[in-house]
């Protein structure tokens, strides 16, 4: 955004370069530059499993927040449209003598990418349009009747799947037995999507989906569609859900209606609810802390001790969020917030200026 | 908005095409067209009404809830599933047997007692929720979503770890599983008495909403909960009360679904928040008139679709709850009975 066209007055680009070097966006470009470097250091565990899987619930918590932040929408059916696109790669992918469910149209991998985004944004237009009409707490009931509903489609109609699932389910050569290369396009994929729903905000469509946000009855009697801008957000969301349920699907060779059961819905937006609902950056923050916790807390040695092994997970999660609800509803970026804001009073009232109000009220910006 | 044609044409054009399919050509169908077939036909009219009776105590409990305090309790399912294990254990307790129970060993007593012992369990379960987690962040409905969500995933994982994964044993009363003939086929005596025990629910509620003080308290809040406190009336009380009831319904729910399915295993939680879901989006979030409307619907819909489904494409019966959801969201956003805000 910064205005690299007619020369701008020193002034102003002095301005907007304070305006880009905002703490915020300091922390994410280091925080970027270290995700790209951490092949170089990291353990093959962390980079390929761990950080691999925490970018790919990061993009599709993303969709969850960017929804949530400039739409006002709390959508549960965002892990359902990744396992939309993951089901459509694996029915376009999988050979027609494997030995597999599905349509087994065996195409090239490339192709079957687009074919499955394709699906996944006209599902998700359609689910929108449905959906558009409600919000807050009515849009999240029908987008977990979606979620659910979807889990019995796809376990219930055998030729596209069954409940046992696709298997043997390859990336296209280019990611093939190159998981480290998989973990890089998704840094980049992560990045593109951050600067994408950011960038948005501030068009004339993020706008007025904002306004929508907050005053749909004013935004309508203004002229603007207030479905039709509530249908393409979700639409937008749901392409971007598709691009995390391909590179999910590539991850994992394969894809069952378990996976996008009610479990793993749930489990999307408590990374999302961890992050916080209405920061960006907290839904990879979230889905970290999320893959951490599911793959480390079984080593801490008081774990065992007082009876929570690794099969009572969800307890856990379930805790965590029960605790971020209670404590703190915009999650972890919340509580980054307060802190900060604390320590800015702090500073402020030993500077002796104490009288000016706080910018930025915790959580209120996305 | 849409034009009005379009909505009446929505509504119409799918039933009029869904009814001349079942009465005339559903040839090849495991059910037979309705003209040949009308033994087969009331059959699968009788498993839609008696399906909704249970769908009806589960959503009006969820449906009281909401339209009250504007809670959507997402561990609606989770008291389900609780109540039908807490009947499991005092039935099995009480007929002396672990595993292989046969309805012929349960005595009435056998089952009324557990149905009433796991729903006052399930309700105090669900006063406790509200009291400590519920109260203090009245009117914040996303955040209490997300609460409730988190308990359903608590109370999911400690379930299975108590009662493991496999299902276990639940079953009617011997006196009500016999089999009558109803134009010459056989029929179930167990799902009508599910659909009485269901209409005894339901008959139970509408007094209680309308004919009593405290019902009339319930549905002024529902209309102006701000008017009803300025009223000096302790609302506090009658939210408490309400969240007994509802959990109560789930309870009931949870001991009849069940002895429905004879047995009681994890998931059903989820299904049934679903089947929750489907009935109040349909009916209308917070109507109890609409979780009447909406369980006819749907229990229809999931009796009549497979049935009349060519043999081979049944597995596309699940089209149709979703079908049914999306004419209703395209002509009434807000469901049938329910208020737009």
């Amino acid at each position: 955004m910064s205005p690299t066209g007619a020369a701008p007055g020193r002034a102003q680009s002095r301005r907007t370069l304070r305006r880009l070097l905002s703490a915020r966006n300091v922390v994410v470009a280091a925080a970027t530059a270290l995700a790209l470097l951490l092949p170089l250091f990291g353990s093959n565990f962390f980079v390929e499993f761990v950080m691999t899987r925490t970018m790919i619930l990061g993009i599709a918590a993303a969709t969850i927040v960017f929804l949530a932040a400039y739409g006002g929408m709390v959508s549960l059916a965002q892990y359902l449209l990744a396992g939309v696109a993951g089901f459509m790669v694996g029915n376009a992918v999988v050979a027609q003598d494997a030995w597999s469910k599905g349509l087994k149209l065996g195409w090239n991998p490339w192709v079957a990418v687009l074919f499955a985004l394709a699906v996944t944004t006209a599902v998700a237009f359609v689910l929108g349009a449905l959906a558009s009409r409600t919000t807050g707490i009515y849009f999240l009931m029908i987008t977990l009747t979606y979620a659910v509903i979807g889990y019995y489609v796809f376990g219930s109609i055998t030729p596209l799947s069954g409940f046992g699932g696709i298997t043997g389910i390859d990336p296209p050569g280019l990611f093939e037995d190159h998981p480290q290369r998989m973990y890089l396009a998704l840094v980049v994929l992560s990045v593109l999507v951050y600067v994408a729903f950011r960038v948005l905000a501030v068009t004339p469509f993020g706008l007025a989906l904002q306004g929508i946000r907050d005053d749909p009855v004013r935004m309508a009697s203004l002229g603007f569609n207030v479905s039709l801008h509530r249908t393409l957000a979700f639409t937008l969301a749901g392409f971007t859900a598709g691009l995390a349920g391909v590179f999910n699907v590539w991850w994992n060779g394969q894809i069952d209606p378990t996976s996008i059961s009610i479990g793993p819905t749930l489990d999307l937006l408590i990374v999302a609810v961890i992050g916080g609902t209405l920061s960006l950056e907290g839904a990879w923050l979230g889905a970290f802390v999320f893959v951490a916790a599911n793959n480390y807390l079984r080593n801490l040695p008081l774990v065992d001790h007082i009876g929570i092994t690794e099969a009572r997970f969800n307890t856990i999660v379930g805790v965590l969020v029960l605790l971020i609800m209670i404590l703190s509803p915009d999650g972890l970026a919340g509580i980054i917030d307060r802190i900060r804001l604390g320590l800015r009073r702090l500073v402020q009232l030993s500077r002796g200026s104490g009288a000016g109000p706080p910018e930025a009220a915790a959580g209120s910006a996305p | 908005m849409l034009p009005r044609w379009v909505s009446r044409a929505a509504v119409w054009v799918p039933v009029a095409a869904a009814a001349l399919w079942v009465l005339v050509l559903a040839r090849n169908t495991s059910a037979g067209p309705a003209i040949r077939e009308p033994g087969e036909f009331v059959v699968t009219l009788l498993d839609g009404v008696t399906f909704a009776g249970l769908l009806f105590v589960v959503a009006s409990g969820f449906t009281l809830i909401f339209g009250l305090m504007r809670t959507v309790n997402m561990a609606h399912g989770s008291l389900f599933l609780g109540a039908a294990y807490v009947a499991h254990e005092i039935q099995t307790n009480m007929v002396g047997k672990d595993a292989n129970i046969d309805a012929r060993d349960v005595s009435l007593l056998a089952w009324i007692l557990p149905l009433l012992a796991a729903g006052a369990v399930v309700a105090l379960l669900g006063l406790l929720m509200q009291q400590l987690l519920l109260r203090w962040n009245q009117g914040q409905d996303l955040r209490q979503a997300l609460i409730t969500l988190a308990i359903s995933v608590i109370a999911a994982d400690q379930l299975l770890a108590h009662f493991g994964g496999v299902a276990q044993p639940l079953k009617w009363p011997g006196a009500v599983t016999h089999f009558f003939e109803i134009v010459g086929e056989r029929y179930a005596t167990s799902r009508l008495f599910m659909l009485g025990v269901a209409l005894l629910v339901g008959a139970l509620l509408w007094l209680w909403l309308n004919r009593t003080r405290m019902g009339m308290v319930i549905r002024a809040g529902v209309d102006d909960q701000e008017m009803v406190r300025a009223l000096g009336i302790n609302i506090t009380l009658v939210f408490a009360i309400t969240f007994v009831v509802g959990s109560f319904l789930a309870g009931v729910g949870g001991v009849l679904g069940g002895s429905f399915a004879g047995s009681v295993a994890p998931g059903v939680d989820g299904a049934w928040l679903l089947n929750s879901l489907v009935v109040v989006i349909i009916g209308g979030l917070g109507s109890v008139k609409g979780a009447v409307a909406g369980s006819l619907l749907y229990g229809m819909v999931v009796a009549l679709s497979p049935a009349y489904l060519p043999a081979g494409y049944t597995y596309y019966s699940v089209i149709f709850t979703f079908a049914l959801l999306a004419v209703v969201l395209a002509v009434r956003p807000a469901g049938l009975y329910g208020r737009v805000e």
